[in-house]
């Protein structure tokens, strides 16, 4: 099943400076909510291993995450896929871009635009829960990453 | 008399051990040594399997193995079969693609086989099953019919390219056109019959054994019909020769047609039991059975009705897509088309019909029959049809059906069936009479008073049980012939077992079975015991399904009965040295005509056994009889069901007022088992009709896979039914029994729909009318008046 998002948060840093944190894979482990483990492959790749719980389901993804349409310091997409075990599977993408503050103000703005699917035990028993799940695990991972920006 | 026989209202003899938890399920059997199986699934329901890495499962603690499809082609152990050839309107065969009981290569649907973990307990095979890794390549799945069958459509199996099985039809097109041509009225209405998910209160289950001193499996499991189980177990998947496999189907908590398939997990179960060298044990979970039971229904349907200018019918075209799933399960082939479109003349008598059915694959489970298996497609159909043809030409919905009602018999169809017997006036006017009809206008207007909308709604519904005559569903394409066998043992005491190739899963057969007895040898039926569902104690049978134990299944205990009363006259005859033509048999009793000489069953029964007053040479000893009953013709209960209903238009919630059932099932042995089976059935048919659908996203997820998404009628969803009887002796069995356990399933959801209709008038609305559904039909139009 498939669901999208859309939002965008406020940042107190510079495009540039973003741009620099959007590809430290340090930054995203620590952004990227129930992250364990995040180590690069090549030069845009990374294998992860992110835990995730949905209702009554709780897994471990294994998984590649890819960034593509590199732009710095105007945007990339991020998009990954896992496997969940009899979980079932996750994948998805954001296309991420980093505007211009809003007139007066410093830092810059990041949009965010994500699609996700899911399928097997996730959706079987989560049907109802993953629009929220989803929802919530985007804004904190956004919100860390604020955080992060915010902390230098 | 002992006051147990035909007619009774007993009490269910099986009810002590089910209401006391002493039930013996297939979850309840524990083999010395037994280990567990789970079955990995496909997360996909579309993809190809490029690998499955195994190893770090192979290393988890308390593995002991674990299978995939190559295991069993290496074994050469076969697919699971579809059991009923259909023939497409070319003379083409049905295309019927490979069903491996583990995926060789690609899987099909969620839920499909991928591997089987098989451990010391099941929550290490469970944990066993988190390390495979499967690597998949996911295609683009067909998910609905629509999509299955576009052009450039994913295709599932080769030899269907067009993700077609068949394109069947059945009746005279021509004649049917030409009807429709002289038509002063023609009715169209398309038509959506929703998938629907079995649930059995006891999931799907089986325990695999194999004695390695003789080289002899056992099974254990949830099956409607252990003997075919064994019969495609054996001489199609070639686990073992028939007399090296018994199956045994012991306590099973409901079917509803979900158990009669032979699934993959009984297969591997019993398969991998010689494997591994111990029983081997799987226990569904209930996300399992919705994912893996076959699921019920699911047609898209347009249908035309021509009328003269007096509301008579002259004919009806129907054409029907039929969502078959990923692979062809056990009968489904035949449920959209044998068991459809032969009943959709209705209690009607309709000069000339012509169906076109197609059946689909999609990537979704398996689709089979699920309780009513095509008749509750068909009632839908043409109930839905009357009704809103009525209201077309203006005429009263139960005048409408009275006028083109089939008055003699027997009355051919142009489609297949001949009704033997019935008489559908008699139900009707007494339907009308207890449902009060003719106060409807009154209480629509109180209703509107307190801004409700009332709609009162009709089904005169009629179905074929009792399947069936073997050489006639041969002619039609079933691998099976539908007689039922039964044996009768008489111990030297008198006490009696009867042994039945029918199969109780919530039934009553331990009751109603021995009422058939007690009528006839005069005994209590405490001193009869029914065994079933032990292919070493019950030679052959074909099971339960079609309501078909009463009418098939008790007319062979009927006749081999005929056969004990015929040797016991023998018997008696030397014992009180009289020629058994003069022995008369009656309440219990033996007695010489016209003289005061008798002795009782029992001791002719000792008689039997101990063989001291006859010649052995002259007389078999014992007393022990068997028989096979294939029946002449179907069974055709038919009856009115009335829905009256009431609609709160601000919330779309519907609220079941008044239930009436009008059947005629023939002779009824148990009223209360009888009325237990309508209840139930309606309760199914309102579930279809207000809560209950299957639905798979656009990528073919399951989203309703539990009862978190799944809604199955309660109590307080039901009314408190209404029920009646009329009765017309089945001609075509020796008990006149024509069959009851799917009438209510059968006639609730167009009498639902048809009443939904009434009370927003107007007919755009589908199954199931959910709260959400209904409050979104109003708004789209608004409701015509109640009724001043």
């Amino acid at each position: 099943m498939a669901m999208t998002m859309t939002g965008e948060v406020a940042l107190s840093a510079s495009r540039e400076t973003v741009w620099v944190k959007l590809n430290d894979p340090a930054v995203l482990k620590a952004c990227i909510p129930g992250c364990e483990t995040l180590d690069k492959t090549s030069d845009t790749g990374f294998s992860a291993v992110v835990k995730l719980k949905i209702g009554p389901v709780s897994a471990t993804f294994k998984g590649s995450v890819e960034l593509s349409d590199l732009d710095p310091p105007n945007g990339y997409r991020i998009s990954g896929q896992g496997e969940g075990g009899v979980a079932g599977f996750a994948k998805g993408g954001a296309t991420v871009r980093l505007l211009p503050p809003a007139e007066g103000n410093d830092g810059c703005i990041l949009s965010y635009d994500v699609e996700a699917n899911v399928g097997g035990k996730i959706a079987q028993l989560g049907a109802r829960l993953i629009d929220g799940v989803a929802k919530k695990t985007a804004d904190q991972f956004f919100n860390n990453f604020a955080e992060a920006v915010k902390a230098g | 008399m002992s006051g147990t026989g035909i007619g009774a209202r007993v009490l269910r003899k099986e009810d002590f051990r089910f209401i006391t938890g002493k039930g013996q399920f297939t979850d309840d059997v524990n083999r010395y040594g037994q280990a567990h199986a789970v079955f990995l699934r496909s997360p996909h329901a579309h993809a190809e399997i490029l690998g499955i890495k195994l190893d770090a499962a192979r290393a988890m603690p308390g593995v002991i193995d674990i299978f995939t499809g190559d295991d069993l082609a290496a074994d050469k152990i076969g697919g699971l079969i579809c059991g009923w050839m259909i023939h497409s309107k070319d003379g083409t065969p049905m295309k019927a693609g490979a069903h491996p009981a583990l995926a060789q290569g690609k899987v099909r649907y969620v839920g499909d086989h991928v591997a089987v973990i098989i451990a010391e307990t099941q929550a290490q095979a469970r944990d066993a099953m988190e390390r495979i890794v499967v690597d998949y390549k996911v295609l683009k799945p067909g998910v609905s019919m629509a999509d299955a069958v576009k052009s450039g459509a994913p295709v599932l199996h080769e030899v269907a390219p067009d993700n077609t099985v068949y394109n069947w039809a059945l009746g005279d097109e021509a004649a049917t056109q030409a009807a429709f041509a002289k038509a002063a009225h023609v009715t169209k209405l398309d038509l959506v019959n929703n998938r629907l998910v079995p649930n059995p209160m006891e999931p799907r289950a089986a325990v695999g054994d194999w004695d390695s001193g003789q080289d002899a499996f056992t099974l254990y499991t949830t099956s409607q019909n252990p003997h075919v189980a064994r019969l495609v177990l054996s001489a199609f998947i070639g686990i073992a020769p028939e007399h090296k496999l018994r199956v045994i189907a012991p306590d099973v908590g409901g079917g509803f047609g979900s158990k009669i398939f032979i699934y993959a997990e009984e297969t591997v179960c019993v398969w991998a039991a010689k494997k591994i060298g111990r029983p081997v044990k799987w226990v569904a979970d209930r996300t399992e059975a919705f994912l893996s039971d076959a699921h019920g229904r699911d047609h898209v349907t347009h249908a035309e009705m021509a009328l003269d200018a007096s509301g008579k019918i002259l004919g009806l075209r129907v054409k029907t897509q039929a969502n078959l799933g990923a692979y062809l399960s056990t009968f489904s082939s035949s449920v959209p088309t044998y068991l459809y479109a032969p009943l959709l003349s209705g209690q009607y008598d309709i000069p000339a019909i012509y169906v076109e059915v197609d059946g689909l694959y999609t990537n979704t489970a398996p689709v089979d029959a699920y309780r009513g298996a095509g008749r509750p497609e068909a009632t839908f159909v043409i109930e839905r049809m009357v009704e809103v043809a009525a209201r077309e030409v203006k005429q009263d919905p139960a005048e409408f059906r009275r006028r083109n009602f089939v008055r003699q018999f027997p009355h051919q169809t142009p489609v297949i069936m001949c009704y033997d017997a019935g008489d559908y006036d008699a139900a009707l006017t007494k339907a009308l009479e207890m449902s009060d009809y003719k106060n409807i206008g009154a209480r629509k207007a109180e209703s509107a008073k307190k801004g409700l909308l009332r709609g009162i709604g009709f089904s005169a519904y009629i179905e074929a049980c009792g399947i069936a005559p073997s050489a006639a569903v041969g002619s039609l394409g079933a691998g099976v012939g539908l007689w039922e066998s039964a044996e009768v043992r008489v111990n030297p005491v008198g006490t009696v077992e009867i042994l039945t190739g029918s199969h109780s899963h919530g039934q009553g057969h331990e009751t109603t079975f021995a009422q058939l007895v007690s009528e006839r040898l005069g005994i209590s039926i405490d001193n009869v015991s029914i065994v079933h569902g032990d292919t070493d104690k019950v030679q052959m049978g074909m099971g339960t399904y079609g309501s078909r134990s009463g009418a098939v299944g008790m007319s062979a205990i009927s006749k081999a009965l005929d056969k004990i009363e015929a040797k016991a006259k023998k018997v008696a005859g030397f014992v009180l040295e009289a020629s058994p033509d003069d022995i008369e048999f009656k309440d219990g009793k033996f007695s010489v005509r016209g003289t005061d000489k008798e002795i009782d069953f029992a001791s002719v029964a000792l008689q039997a056994y101990i063989a001291h007053k006859f010649n052995g040479q002259e007389l078999e000893p014992g007393l022990k009889e068997s028989a096979f009953w294939d029946p002449t013709n179907f069974t055709f209960p038919a009856g009115v069901h009335i829905c009256e209903l009431e609609i709160d238009p601000a919330t779309g919630v519907t609220r079941i007022d008044r239930w009436t059932a009008v059947d005629d099932f023939g002779n009824v042995i148990n009223p209360m088992i009888v009325e237990g089976q309508v209840h139930g059935g309606i309760a199914q048919g309102v579930g279809q009709a207000l809560l209950e659908g299957a639905v798979y996203d656009s990528s073919g997820q399951l989203v309703t896979a539990s009862y978190m998404d799944y809604s199955m009628p309660r109590a307080g969803d039901l009314p408190s039914y209404d029920v009646g009887m009329t009765q017309t002796a089945c001609p075509s069995n020796p008990l006149g029994i024509k069959g009851c356990g799917e009438a209510g399933a059968i006639a609730a959801p167009p009498a639902v729909m048809n009443a939904i209709t009434d009370a927003i008038g107007h007919e755009g609305i589908a199954m199931p009318a959910t709260p959400l559904a209904l409050w979104r039909a109003i708004q789209k139009t608004a409701p015509r008046a109640a009724a001043e």
